[in-house]
C-alpha cells in the first residue's frame, strides 16, 4: 500500500499553482489529503503530478463575507470546528463538520476538499446544498464563482475543472432552525443515509450521486439511491423518511 | 513480611519500553533488509496458463522475483500441521501458486527489491494470466458439490465425523416435544493492528538463520526451518519479537512468506523483511467462524433437554492446513454447560474458494454457544418459560464434577470439565444485571458457556538467579499482549521470595529457550504459567540445598524470604540469594559479582568434590509442565440492549461478565484479557463481517468498510469473578484469553430477539440485517 | 523538518509517507503502521502540535514544520509523560501496538479539552482503533491523564 510514483510539485503562490494546473497533463490538488492519499496508498488513484497547495500563504483564512462565512482552501475542519466566526453566522457547519470522521482527521482535512472531493455520502456537500452557498474557483483563465446547485455532478464529480483550484468556499447566514443527522455505522463514518435541514429547507446526503435538495413532505419521492454492503436502497429511502420526520421535529 | 505476588494486580512491567515508542516489533527491524510485495492471485478460482516476470526482473531496484520455478520447494506441499483419521481428503497450498489458484489472495510470485515501494512496483509488472474457473463460495454451496474446489476431493468434503453419546434417534422419538432450527454463523477476521511480519538474515560464516516473526510460535517455525533447509536446529534461531496482537491466525505455519524470506535471505545474502499491509492482510491471513447448523432438539414440557442432533458444515476454505481442530472444537462444546443425556454431532469439513480458516479468538466456539443458547432460548420461547429459568434448569450442577460430556477434545482425550460452579455464574450475573431499563425496544440477552483451556502438549520454562540476585526467566510462547513478562514474573517471584521487579521474563525467543508449542487457544497461563512454577520451585530447592551446606542448616528448616536464604525463625542465619548463585558455580577464577567465594581456597563446606555426584553448576533449572487433558473455564454474560425500533441502532445499555478461570494470578491482567474479549465479540456480532461475493471476491477489504469498533461502539463491561480451582494442575490455574469473545453473539442475538421480536437465527447482524429481516 | 527538537534534513522521495521516513529513515520506530489508509490510528503523530496520521501525509510535505513522535513525550530516562504515565497505571495497553497513536490522539485531545467530558473522551479516542484493550481501561487512563496533567 504504497503510492504509485508520480510528481511533485508544491507551488508557494495561487498563481503559480493554477500555471501549473494548465500545463500539467493528469495533475490533482492535494490540500489536506485525507481522502486523497488513501487512494494514492491503495493505487486506485495514480495521477502523473500532485499540485501541493499546502505552502501557498494567506490561503487559510475562515472570515465573515457578504453575510455568510467563507472558508478558504487550506483552511482545516478543525479551525472551522473552532472558529468563532462559523459558530457565530453558521452553527450548522460547525455542527456538520463534528461529524466529519474524527478530530485527527479534521485537523489536516479541509472543508474545501470535502466539497472537491464530492463524496455522496460526505456531510459538508450536503450542507453548503442546503444553505445555497457557492464555492470560488480560481485558474490562469480567472475566477468564477459556482453555486452549490451546480458544484455536484455526480459520485465523486463536481463543475469544477481539470485546471481549477477551489479556493474558497462560502456558506450563507442561516437564520431559523437548523439540524443535521445521520446514520453511519461507527461514530465518524460516512452515512448510510443523512438529512440537512437549513430552515424549511432539506438536503439529503447519502442517498443519490450528489447531495439532493428535497420535499420535507415527500423526501424519498423520486429518489433511486445505490446499495452497497450496507444499505440497499430500500434502507436508504426507509431511513430518510425516518431522518426527515426526526429533523423536523427537534 | 514477604509478598504474594500470585494473585495481585501487578501493574505491567513490560509497559515502560512500549509507552515510550521503544518497542520492538518486526517492521522496527531495519538492518539494511531488503523489503519484498507479493504479486497475489485476484480469482478465487482459477486455471494459471502464464506468468512472466521479466519486466518486473528488469526494474531497477529489484533483486529478485521468485516463482514456484525458482524455488527448491516449489512443488511441495506445505504442511498440514494437524493430522486426523477423519480428514480423508486434507489439502495444502504451495508456497507460490503455479498450476490454480483457489482463493483471491493466494500468492502467485515474490518480489524482492531495494523498498516495499519499488516491491510494489515491480509487482505490478509481474504478468499473469488465469483462466477463471467456476467459484464455490459459502459452506452451503460447496455441500451442493455442484462444482469442485478441489479436483480431487469428491464432494468438496475434507473431513466428515460423526458423534454420538447415549442414544439419540430414540431419545428424540420418545422426547414429548421437539424443535427443529438452522442457524448460520458467517466469517470473521480477528484482524491485529500489526499485520504479520517476517525479517531473516543469513550468516554464511556462522552457517546461522535468524529469523524474526510475528508468529504465535516460534519453536514450531524454527523446527520447520531446520527441516526445510536441513540445517540443525542449533544454526536456526527464531524470535517472535513484540508482536501487535494475535487472536489467533498468526499461529499458523507456514504461510508463504516464512519460508520465502528465510530462502531469499540465504540466496541473496542480505537481510531480508517483509511485512503484510493491511490490504492482502484481508485475503492472506487465515479467517474463520463460518458454519451452518441443523439442530434437532427433544425436550419435556419442564424445558429439560433430552436430546439434541446437530449437522453442521463448517467453512474451511480453499484449504485445511490446521486440519479439522475448528469443528472438532465446534463438537466438543456444543452442549457447554449444559446437560444433554443423548447427544449426536455429524459435521462435514467443506472446500471453498476462500481464504483457508483456522482459530481465531474462540475458535470453534462462538458458534457452539450460539447454537446451544439460540436452542434453549427457542424451547423457552416454545414453553413460554422464562429463559433465564431454563437455564437454570438444564445446567450441569456443582456436585457433578469430574463431568464427561462423551465427546471427542482437540487434545485427543474426550471432553471432561474439570471443575466449575454455573448456577453461581448465571446467579451472580443477574444480580448484577440488574432490572430492565425502561423505555421502549429494550431487550435482555443472557448465555452461560464453558471454555477448554490449556490444551497440551506442554511448555517448559527456565529459570535462572544470576549473581548479582536478579532472576532472569525464559519460556518459548511469544506473548502478543498477554502481559507475559509480568504474569510469569509474579508466579517466578512467589517461589524465589524475590521482588517482581526483579524477575526479568523472556518469551518467544528460542535463543533463550528452544523447546515448546506456542501461544494460542488460552493456554499460556496454564502451560507456561505452571512450567514457570515448576522450574522456579526446583531452583529455589536448589537454593536451600547450597545455602543449607554454607549455613550448616537442615534445607528444609530454610525458606526464600526478601531475596534471601535464611532460617526459619532466625533471618540473621542467612545470605543473600545473589551469594548462593555465587556458591552454586564453584570457579576457578574469581570473575567478580562476589565470586572470590567460590573459589577452590575459600572456605568449603564438605568434603569431596566441589561438585558433587548429579549436581549441575548455576542456581539455575528448567521445568516442564505437560497437562493431564484440559481446563474449563466458565462464565456467564448477560445485557440489556436497546434497538431503535425505525434505525434499527444498536446500544448496549448494559453488560455484565461473570468470569471462572481458577485462580487468577494477575486481577488487572485478567480484567483486560474479559474487557478486549468482549469487545472483539460485540465486533463480530454486529459491525464485522467478511462480504464475500458469488465471485469470491472479498469486498470489504479495508478499515473503511470492516467496521471494527472503536470506544464509540463499545460500552463499559462490569466484570465479576468466581473462583473454581484446576484440580489438574499445581496453580490451580484455566485459561481466560478467549472467554471475553465466545458468547457475546449468543447474548447479543437473544437480547435482540428480545428487544424487536424479530427471530434472530444468524450472526452476525447490522441495523441492515434487522430491517430486512423485520420486512 | 524538526522531529522531536531535532532538525533533520529535508526527505528526498516525494512519495515517501511521513510514517516511513520517520519510521525507516530517521529509525523513530514507534510511530507504527496499522492500515495505510488512515483509519486505525497507529500512526498519529504531532504536526505543530496538534494530532495527524502521519499515513496520510508526505515526509516531503513535513518540511519547514515540527513534529513531535511518542520518543519525543518523555526523553530517555526522564519519567513517562502524564498520558504515558496514565496508561501504565490504567492497564490500557496489551500488545502496545497502537498505543503510541492511541498517546498522541490523547495529548491531542487534552490540549483541545483540559477537562474533557465522558463524551468528549470517547470522541477523542474514537478515530484510534484498538483490538485488544475493549477500551475500557484507555477511557479510564484518559480520566487518570486529566489528573496527573499539570
Amino acid at each position: 500500500m504504497k503510492p504509485a510514483p508520480f510528481e511533485y510539485h508544491a507551488p508557494s503562490t495561487i498563481e503559480e499553482a493554477c500555471s501549473m494546473l494548465a500545463s500539467l497533463e493528469d495533475a490533482k490538488v492535494l490540500a489536506g489529503g485525507q481522502s486523497l492519499i488513501p487512494l494514492l496508498n491503495f493505487r486506485l488513484a495514480r495521477p502523473q503530478h500532485l499540485v501541493d497547495i499546502n505552502r501557498i500563504a494567506g490561503l487559510d483564512r475562515i472570515y465573515e463575507r457578504d453575510g455568510g462565512v467563507a472558508v478558504q482552501a487550506l483552511a482545516r475542519q478543525a479551525a472551522v470546528e473552532d472558529s468563532h466566526h462559523a459558530a457565530r453566522i453558521c452553527p450548522l457547519l460547525v455542527a456538520a463538520v463534528r461529524l466529519v470522521a474524527h478530530r485527527v482527521i479534521r485537523n489536516r482535512g479541509t472543508v474545501c476538499g470535502s466539497l472537491a472531493h464530492a463524496d455522496p455520502a460526505s456531510e459538508l456537500p450536503a450542507v453548503l446544498l442546503a444553505l445555497g452557498g457557492n464555492v470560488l474557483a480560481r485558474s490562469v483563465r480567472g475566477e468564477r464563482l459556482i453555486a452549490a446547485e451546480q458544484l455536484f455532478t455526480g459520485v465523486f464529480e463536481t463543475a469544477l475543472a481539470p485546471d481549477e483550484v477551489m479556493v474558497e468556499a462560502w456558506f450563507p447566514e442561516l437564520v431559523g432552525p437548523y439540524a443535521i443527522l445521520e446514520e453511519s455505522r461507527r461514530h465518524g463514518d460516512f452515512a448510510l443515509a443523512g438529512v440537512v435541514r437549513a430552515g424549511d429547507s432539506l438536503a439529503l446526503f447519502g442517498v443519490a450521486a450528489t447531495p439532493v435538495m428535497a420535499d420535507p413532505q415527500t423526501p424519498a419521492a423520486g429518489l433511486q439511491p445505490s446499495g452497497d454492503l450496507e444499505a440497499t436502497p430500500e434502507f436508504r429511502l426507509h431511513l430518510v423518511d425516518v431522518l426527515t420526520e426526526k429533523v423536523f421535529a427537534a | 513480611m514477604t509478598t504474594r505476588w500470585f494473585g495481585a494486580p501487578v501493574q505491567r512491567l513490560e509497559d515502560d519500553r512500549l509507552l515510550r515508542g521503544r518497542g520492538r516489533y518486526t517492521d522496527d527491524i531495519g538492518e539494511g533488509a531488503l523489503e519484498c510485495a507479493f504479486v497475489r492471485s485476484p480469482y478465487a478460482h482459477a486455471r494459471i496458463t502464464s506468468i512472466d516476470v521479466s519486466s518486473a526482473r528488469e526494474m531497477p531496484g529489484v533483486v529478485a522475483v521468485y516463482t514456484a520455478a525458482d524455488l527448491p520447494f516449489g512443488d511441495v506441499d506445505l504442511p498440514l500441521l494437524i493430522p486426523h483419521p477423519n480428514l480423508t481428503h486434507g489439502r495444502t497450498q504451495r508456497c507460490l501458486a503455479s498450476e490454480v489458484v483457489r482463493y483471491a489472495g493466494e500468492a502467485v510470485a515474490f518480489v524482492v527489491a531495494e523498498s516495499r515501494y519499488v516491491a510494489e512496483d515491480a509487482a505490478e509488472l509481474v504478468q499473469v494470466e488465469y483462466e477463471p474457473l467456476p467459484v464455490v463460495i459459502t459452506p452451503e454451496v460447496a455441500a451442493r458439490a455442484e462444482h469442485l474446489v478441489h479436483d480431487d476431493v469428491p464432494g468438496n468434503v475434507a473431513a466428515e465425523m460423526l458423534q454420538e453419546t447415549g442414544d439419540v434417534g430414540r431419545a428424540l422419538a420418545a422426547a414429548p416435544l421437539r424443535k427443529s432450527l438452522r442457524l448460520r454463523y458467517e466469517r470473521a477476521a480477528a484482524s491485529p493492528l500489526e499485520a504479520r511480519g517476517v525479517w531473516a538474515r543469513w550468516s554464511e560464516t556462522e552457517r546461522k538463520l535468524t529469523v524474526y516473526d510475528s508468529t504465535q510460535s516460534p519453536t514450531s517455525i524454527r523446527g520447520g526451518l531446520a527441516v526445510l533447509f536441513g540445517l540443525p536446529e542449533s544454526n536456526v534461531e527464531v524470535i517472535a519479537p513484540d508482536v501487535g496482537g494475535g487472536f489467533g491466525p498468526k499461529i499458523m505455519l507456514f504461510y508463504p512468506d516464512e519460508l520465502l524470506v528465510p530462502h531469499a535471505a540465504m540466496q541473496l545474502g542480505r537481510p531480508v523483511k517483509w511485512t503484510e499491509d493491511r490490504q492482502e492482510h484481508f485475503t492472506a491471513v487465515n479467517q474463520e467462524r463460518g458454519q451452518v447448523h441443523e439442530v434437532e432438539v427433544g425436550f419435556d414440557a419442564d424445558g429439560r433437554v433430552l436430546a439434541l442432533s446437530d449437522e453442521f458444515i463448517h467453512d474451511a476454505g480453499a484449504y485445511t492446513p490446521y486440519g479439522i481442530i475448528l469443528p472438532i472444537i465446534t463438537a466438543g462444546q456444543l452442549p457447554g454447560p449444559y446437560r444433554v443425556p443423548n447427544y449426536r454431532v455429524r459435521f462435514r469439513d467443506v472446500y471453498t474458494n476462500a481464504t483457508p480458516t483456522s482459530p481465531y479468538r474462540g475458535a470453534g466456539r462462538p458458534h457452539a454457544c450460539f447454537v446451544m443458547e439460540r436452542t434453549l432460548d427457542a424451547i423457552a420461547a416454545e414453553l413460554k418459560l422464562d429463559r433465564v429459568e431454563i437455564r437454570r434448569r438444564n445446567l450441569i450442577q456443582p456436585d457433578a464434577f469430574p463431568y464427561d460430556v462423551g465427546v471427542a477434545w482437540q487434545d485427543g482425550n474426550t471432553v471432561v470439565y474439570d471443575s466449575g460452579n454455573y448456577p453461581e455464574l448465571l446467579d451472580r450475573a443477574l444480580e448484577k444485571l440488574g432490572p430492565k431499563p425502561e423505555g421502549d425496544g429494550v431487550g435482555m440477552g443472557v448465555a452461560v458457556y464453558v471454555e477448554g483451556t490449556g490444551v497440551g502438549p506442554y511448555e517448559g520454562a527456565h529459570v535462572q538467579v544470576l549473581v548479582s540476585g536478579k532472576v532472569v526467566a525464559a519460556t518459548g510462547i511469544p506473548s502478543q499482549g498477554q502481559a507475559h513478562r509480568t504474569v510469569w514474573a509474579q508466579v517466578v517471584a512467589d517461589e524465589l521470595g524475590v521482588d517482581v521487579h526483579d524477575v526479568e521474563v523472556t518469551s518467544g525467543d528460542t535463543r533463550r529457550f528452544p523447546w515448546g508449542v506456542g501461544t494460542f487457544a488460552s493456554r499460556g497461563a496454564v502451560t507456561a504459567g505452571n512450567a514457570m512454577h515448576v522450574a522456579a520451585r526446583m531452583v529455589a530447592d536448589k537454593a536451600r540445598h547450597v545455602a543449607a551446606e554454607h549455613l550448616e542448616a537442615n534445607p528444609d528448616d530454610l525458606e526464600l524470604v526478601d531475596g534471601r536464604v535464611q532460617v526459619k525463625g532466625s533471618p540473621s542465619r542467612g545470605m543473600p540469594l545473589g551469594a548462593v548463585a555465587v556458591l552454586a558455580n564453584p570457579v576457578r577464577y574469581a570473575f567478580g559479582g562476589g565470586t572470590e567465594a567460590a573459589t577452590q581456597f575459600s572456605a568449603r563446606p564438605r568434603p569431596g568434590p566441589p561438585l558433587g555426584d548429579g549436581e549441575q553448576p548455576g542456581l539455575e533449572a528448567t521445568g516442564y509442565y505437560s497437562p493431564p487433558a484440559s481446563t474449563w473455564a466458565s462464565g456467564c454474560h448477560a445485557a440489556y440492549v436497546r434497538v431503535d425500533p425505525k434505525t434499527y441502532r444498536l446500544e448496549i445499555l448494559r453488560y455484565v461478565v461473570v468470569h471462572d478461570c481458577g485462580r487468577v494470578i494477575n486481577p488487572l491482567v485478567l480484567q483486560g484479557q474479559i474487557e478486549g474479549g468482549v469487545a472483539q465479540g460485540i465486533g463480530g456480532a454486529f459491525y464485522e463481517r467478511l462480504a464475500y461475493d458469488a465471485d469470491g471476491q472479498l469486498r470489504n477489504a479495508s478499515f473503511m468498510e470492516f467496521l471494527m469498533p472503536y470506544a464509540t461502539e463499545i460500552p463499559a463491561i462490569e466484570i465479576d469473578h468466581i473462583e473454581t480451582p484446576s484440580p489438574l494442575n499445581p496453580l490451580g490455574v484455566k485459561g481466560a484469553g478467549e472467554a471475553g469473545t465466545i458468547p457475546v453473539g449468543a447474548v447479543l442475538a437473544s437480547a435482540i430477539e428480545d428487544a424487536t421480536g424479530i427471530p434472530i437465527t444468524e450472526m452476525p447482524l447490522s441495523p441492515l440485517r434487522l430491517f430486512q429481516l423485520s420486512t | 523538518m524538526k522531529v522531536n527538537g531535532v532538525e533533520h534534513p529535508e526527505p528526498v522521495d516525494p512519495r515517501r509517507l511521513l510514517s516511513d521516513h520517520l519510521r525507516h529513515d530517521l529509525g523513530l520506530t514507534g510511530t507504527h503502521v496499522g492500515c495505510e489508509h488512515g483509519v486505525c490510528g497507529c500512526c498519529t503523530v504531532l504536526l505543530d502540535g496538534a494530532p495527524v496520521r502521519s499515513c496520510l501525509i508526505f515526509a516531503v510535505q513535513a518540511e519547514g514544520h515540527d513534529i513531535t513522535t511518542i520518543e519525543g513525550l518523555a526523553p530517555d530516562g526522564a519519567p513517562l509523560h502524564p498520558v504515558q504515565q496514565a496508561f501504565h497505571e490504567c492497564h490500557a495497553l496489551q500488545c502496545g501496538f497502537c498505543t503510541s497513536g492511541f498517546v498522541m490522539s490523547v495529548v491531542g485531545l487534552l490540549a483541545q479539552h483540559p477537562k474533557p467530558t465522558a463524551q468528549e473522551i470517547d470522541e477523542g479516542i474514537a478515530g484510534n482503533l484498538c483490538r485488544c484493550t475493549g477500551y475500557a481501561s484507555i477511557r479510564r487512563a484518559v480520566h487518570r491523564a486529566v489528573e496527573l496533567s499539570p
